[in-house]
Parts: C-alpha cells; sequence; structure tokens
C-alpha cells in the first residue's frame, strides 16, 4: 500500500477515535424528555413506589397534550409540571404525548384502603348508572363502557391508583385542576359528597383492567351535560 | 436594620413623599391630549408602520409582562411581584374603556418616553422607562401602531398591591430624580452602527439591565457597572453578568455564542434557564440575524471586571464537596460529562459555565431542583431536558452537588448552604 492511501485512512481512523471520545447521546425521544420519565417512567408506567406520579402510558393523545397545555395556561396547578411544560410548543407537547399514547405497558395493583362493601356498591352505582336524585351522570357514560376512555380526549379511568383518583376529584372541586368552560368535570366533583369520592376511587382501583385497555372510539359517546373540553375543535381546549 | 433608623427613613420618606405630592399637584397637570397629530394618524395606520411596530414589540417584550397566563395577549392582568408589593400590567389593547382606545400618540410617548400616565400621574418603574426612554420617536410611533391595531379586548386592569408609603405615587418624585434620565439614546459616532444599534436595544427596547443590573434598597439601579449582574427581586434567579472579558460572567463567549443562546435557546458554552428562557421564547429567537449580531458587537465591548474575592474551601466545605462528588458521579456525570464538559449542542459543559459560577448559586440550585427544557425555538426545536431533582434529592444533597460544581474543575465559586436549598425549593414558580 502506498502512502498515497496511508495518509487519508490514517486521518479516517484518528476522526474516528476523536468521535469515539465524546459520549453518543441517543437522538431518540425517549433520551429527550428525561425531565417526563423521571416520574412518570421510561414508557410512562407511572411511579411505582406512590401512586403519586400517573401512569401516562396508553391515555389519548390528546387528553396528553391538553393536560400539558392546561398546565401552561394554570388551568391545572402543580409547580413542577408547570415549569417543565411552561415552554414547549405546541408541536413538541404533541409529539410527546403520541409517545407516551403509544406505550403499552402492564398495569400494576396498587393497594386500597380497607373499605366496607357498602362502599364498593355505591361506587360501582356511581359508576354504571350514577346518581340522578343528585345529577351525577354515570362515569362511563364518557369515560367509557370498559372505563378505558374516549377519544381524542377523555382519558381513561381503569388501573389508576386509588390515591390519584381521589387526589384528582378533590383537585376539581378546589379548583387546582380545571377544564376549558363550562367545566363539566368540576360541576360533576362538587355534587359528589366527600363518601362518594372514597366509594367511587377505591371501586375504580379494585377492578380488573381489561385485555384491551384502547380507548374507545371518537364520537361514541353522548356526553350527558355539556362539556368545553368535548366542544372544542380536535378536542383541544 | 436597627428601629431607630428604620424609623428616621421612614419620616424621611414621608416628608418626601408629601413633599412630592405638593410639588406635583403644581406641575403635573397634565391633561390627554385630546386629537391625534394629522400626521402620526396617518402613520399609525401604515402597514409597514404596523409591522415594524410588531418586531419591535417582539424585541421588547412588551407581551410577556403585558398578559396574564392563559389570557389573551396584550390585555395584560399579569400581577409582577416587586420588593414593595405586586404591580398589576395595564391592558395595552385598543378599548376604550380598559385598554389604550383613546390614548393618542403624545400620551404613549409620555408614558414610555418620561414615565408619565394619561393622566399626568408617576408611573412605577416596573414599567421599565429607565430604560424605554432611549426609544426613537419613530420606533415608539411604530409600537403605538401596532398596539393600535390588536384586537380590543375588554379586560378591566386589576388593582396593585403596593404597600404603604409606596402605593402613594408621589414618593416617585424623588425616586425619579436619583433614579431616571429622561433621553433618546445617543449614538456614539467612535462606535460602529452595528455597536450602536446593538446598545440601542440592550439598553433600550430589550430592557436587559433591568434584570441584568445590581438594584440598590430602592429598586434603582446601579449605573456604575451595567449589566454586571444582579438578583432578581422576588423571582429568586440570578441574572448574570453579561462581560465577555476576564472576570465576566460571559467569560470567553465568542460573538457567535452569544446569537446562537438568543437564537437557539443554547449555545456550545451553555443553556438559557429561568425567565431568560421566557425571553428567548418569546422575544430575541424573533430577532433578525443583524440585530443579534449587533447585540452580540455590544456585549463583546462591555469591559473585564475586578476579579471576585477569593474562595476558601473550609474544612466543612470539603465534606460537602466529597459528598457532591458522589452525588454528581451517580446523577449528574452520564449527561454533563466527568469533568463537566457537557456534550456539544445537547447537554451544556458545567466547567465555566455562568449559571453555575453566579455569585449566590440561585441558578444551579434551582436547575437541579427544576430540570426541564431549555427553550424551544426554531433553531432547538426539540431540546433534550434534564430530570427534576427536588423529589429524589434532599436539601443536603442539593447543596453538596451544587457546591461541588461550583468547585470542580476551573470553577471557583462559593458553597451553597442546605438553608438556601430549602428556600429555593419554595420559590414560587410564577
Amino acid at each position: 500500500m502506498s502512502m498515497r492511501w496511508i495518509i487519508p485512512f490514517a486521518a479516517l481512523l484518528c476522526s474516528g477515535l476523536a468521535h469515539a471520545d465524546s459520549p453518543s447521546v441517543p437522538d431518540t425521544l425517549q433520551q429527550r424528555i428525561a425531565a417526563c420519565t423521571t416520574c412518570h417512567g421510561v414508557h410512562g408506567e407511572g411511579s411505582p413506589a406512590s401512586g403519586f406520579f400517573p401512569r401516562l402510558a396508553g391515555k389519548p393523545a390528546g387528553y396528553l397534550s391538553l393536560q400539558m397545555q392546561n398546565f401552561q395556561r394554570g388551568l391545572r396547578k402543580y409547580a413542577p409540571m408547570e415549569y417543565t411544560v411552561r415552554l414547549l410548543t405546541p408541536a413538541y407537547m404533541h409529539e410527546i404525548a403520541a409517545y407516551f399514547a403509544a406505550q403499552q405497558v402492564p398495569y400494576e395493583r396498587k393497594p386500597i384502603p380497607p373499605l366496607a362493601p357498602s362502599t364498593l356498591q355505591r361506587g360501582e352505582q356511581l359508576i354504571t348508572t350514577g346518581d340522578p336524585s343528585r345529577k351525577i351522570p354515570p362515569c362511563q357514560a364518557c369515560h367509557g363502557k370498559q372505563l378505558t376512555g374516549t377519544e381524542p380526549s377523555v382519558p381513561g379511568l381503569v388501573g389508576l391508583p386509588y390515591d390519584y383518583i381521589s387526589s384528582q376529584l378533590g383537585s376539581w372541586r378546589t379548583g387546582t385542576r380545571a377544564s376549558a368552560a363550562p367545566d363539566c368535570m368540576a360541576q360533576i366533583a362538587n355534587r359528589l359528597a366527600p363518601a362518594d369520592i372514597t366509594a367511587v376511587s377505591a371501586w375504580l382501583a379494585s377492578q380488573h383492567v381489561p385485555a384491551d385497555t384502547h380507548p374507545q372510539a371518537a364520537g361514541s359517546i353522548t356526553p350527558p351535560l355539556r362539556c368545553g373540553v368535548l366542544q372544542a375543535p380536535r378536542g383541544g381546549a | 436594620m436597627k428601629p431607630q433608623r428604620r424609623l428616621r427613613m421612614f419620616i424621611v420618606l414621608l416628608v418626601i413623599a408629601l413633599g412630592g405630592g405638593w410639588w406635583l399637584s403644581q406641575h403635573h397637570r397634565a391633561q390627554p391630549t385630546s386629537q391625534e397629530d394629522p400626521a402620526i394618524a396617518a402613520m399609525l395606520t401604515e402597514p409597514g408602520v404596523i409591522a415594524r411596530g410588531r418586531y419591535l414589540v417582539t424585541a421588547g417584550d412588551c407581551a410577556s409582562c403585558h398578559t396574564a397566563r392563559g389570557s389573551q395577549a396584550f390585555a395584560g392582568g399579569r400581577m409582577l411581584p416587586t420588593p414593595f408589593g405586586t404591580i398589576s400590567a395595564p391592558n395595552l389593547t385598543p378599548d376604550r374603556t380598559t385598554g389604550i382606545g383613546n390614548w393618542h400618540f403624545n400620551d404613549f410617548w409620555r408614558a414610555l418616553h418620561e414615565g408619565i400616565g394619561r393622566q399626568g400621574e408617576l408611573l412605577y418603574p416596573a414599567f421599565s422607562y429607565t430604560s424605554f426612554t432611549k426609544v426613537t420617536r419613530d420606533d415608539a410611533i411604530a409600537i403605538f401602531a401596532y398596539l393600535r391595531s390588536l384586537p380590543a379586548v375588554r379586560q378591566a386592569n386589576a388593582a396593585s398591591g403596593l404597600r404603604f408609603p409606596y402605593n402613594m405615587r408621589s414618593v416617585l418624585t424623588i425616586w425619579r430624580a436619583m433614579y431616571f434620565k429622561p433621553g433618546v439614546y445617543q449614538a456614539q459616532p467612535s462606535q460602529s452602527a452595528s455597536w450602536n444599534r446593538g446598545a440601542y436595544l440592550v439598553e433600550g427596547l430589550g430592557h436587559c439591565n433591568e434584570c441584568h443590573g445590581q438594584r440598590d434598597a430602592w429598586g434603582g439601579l446601579e449605573s456604575r457597572a451595567a449589566l454586571s449582574g444582579g438578583q432578581i427581586p422576588e423571582q429568586d434567579w440570578y441574572a448574570p453578568d453579561l462581560s465577555t472579558h476576564a472576570n465576566g460572567g460571559l467569560h470567553g463567549w465568542s460573538k457567535q455564542d452569544i446569537v446562537d443562546v438568543l437564537k437557539a435557546g443554547q449555545s456550545a458554552k451553555g443553556a438559557a434557564v429561568g425567565p431568560m428562557a421566557d425571553v428567548i421564547a418569546s422575544s430575541t429567537q424573533y430577532l433578525h440575524d443583524d440585530d443579534l449580531q449587533a447585540i452580540a458587537d455590544y456585549l463583546l465591548s462591555l469591559p473585564a471586571r475586578m476579579p471576585p474575592a477569593p474562595v476558601h474551601a473550609s474544612f466543612d466545605n470539603q465534606s460537602l464537596i466529597d459528598r457532591g462528588n458522589a452525588v454528581y458521579a451517580k446523577r449528574c456525570a452520564d449527561c454533563h460529562g466527568k469533568n463537566g464538559e457537557g456534550v456539544p449542542g445537547i447537554y451544556p459543559p458545567l466547567d465555566g459555565n455562568v449559571s453555575v459560577v453566579e455569585p449566590t448559586g440561585i441558578n444551579a440550585t434551582r436547575a437541579v431542583l427544576l430540570g426541564g427544557f431549555p427553550p424551544v425555538t426554531a433553531g432547538n426545536p426539540r431540546p433534550y431536558s434534564m430530570p427534576p431533582y427536588a423529589q429524589q434529592l434532599s436539601d443536603a444533597d442539593v447543596a453538596a452537588v451544587v457546591t461541588y460544581i461550583r468547585h470542580a474543575w476551573s470553577n471557583r465559586a462559593p458553597a451553597v448552604h442546605e438553608r438556601d436549598v430549602a428556600t429555593y425549593r419554595h420559590t414560587p414558580i410564577n
């Protein structure tokens, strides 16, 4: 081999070595969103130890995107989330939402507090038939027959931990979680008695997750209340 | 402050306020102008003027204060926290009852240039007329034209929550005498056109010194050391020194580094955090390249600074640093590198990073606690992010790792204490 060939080859080798020196950072969305996955899990499975950081995996992309926008607008209040998403563009939020919506990871059952059977019965009643005397529609009416949510923006309720569901219902009542007006979920949460929140959360958290956790198709529900979040174009608010 | 001194200061202030009030009543009975000057009226509807105004309003980042979160742009309502109480930013849309629909250009000019409201009232300098006074009359006409072109939003201005005696506007008489000199920017003939343009943008419309300057106890800016860095009151962030020379905050930054961070939110030397990330996202990323180059030309001319007091590592600090080194190896080194070198364009270096070594340690502490994304810009639409460690690290661990990075490699900045971390952990983020 003549020198003419050796020099470029050596140069190539050196540049390759210099390259190998700097750590290679994967050019993936997963690598980019460490700010999200550190609490919600790499596949959006939620925090294993506590029920506080909710599962994101498999929730409708429109719903996840909308929640980030609600944190930006101050409709949902939780300082670390508000800070993290405050500068994200709609395009980037959509990409992140689509990532978590596409994740399929098994649900992990979390313990529920010991409760009287009558409490669980009340929970089941509210979820399947509602309470017409208090104008509370059944949860299934919007969140789907299987409670796996409805495209594009109604979240599933099965598989969520007791602590998370009850704290979210509390947040709707105190206004630290809100949605576009008319805010039907805030109205419903305010019609629930405190004991109803326990009942609903416990029954939901005690249910087996169906084999197919995909949300119901868009347009398959007739909301019993006027909901801003369901009226806006593309499920946005 | 001793009670006696406090009382004396209070009396002095009161006398000044009452005197100022009297003086005002004699001199400032300015009435709103009743008719628009026809020459100006013609300019206000010209599409070219409105477009230029839109650009200038972006450069001045007016929307960021004059828009409440989740509300309509420029309709006001954001409450600005100051050490003297909160001030509400007013509605700038052309609504006739709640906005500036009845204003004429002269009213606007007097507010922007002199800090005097439409009814002759003295304006609080949370509205940065100390900087905006340098804006030219032509640019002010364009800005006013753009604001007049916005859709009118009916939203009444919220009441401010200033404490006594600051809620009396007459106290501003003395404040203005001490800290405010009205005057349009005067070009320096010895400097290039680009430098002068940069100076105009930085000192005037961009009002950079309002955060990047040091304030005294009365909220006035120290005029001797412009852009030498300052703690942002109430927000708990530190706006660093902008000198690129010896002992400057941006020591070693090239012209391209400055342009990169303003355009994309990130340069080879670091990424913007805190309020600067917002400024980049809503303002500087949209500036034309020649304006960004001009800003860089001007910043490159800021003088070298005095060396900071040397930091002696005490015995206590050494154990803190060792603990921090262990946290660093476990949590930070994967991305920022063993030697704090970062990964170009992806993870900022920590060695020599101004947000790490700024005097207070606030920025690094809060970056560790909050993590998050650098600005999402057209130049960096899908940035890499950092995990928030507030949930995973104790105050002691955060203090240790921040003290470590402030002391590692070429960095030599004072330690951060556990009690400071506890404070910043609870700083409201908005």
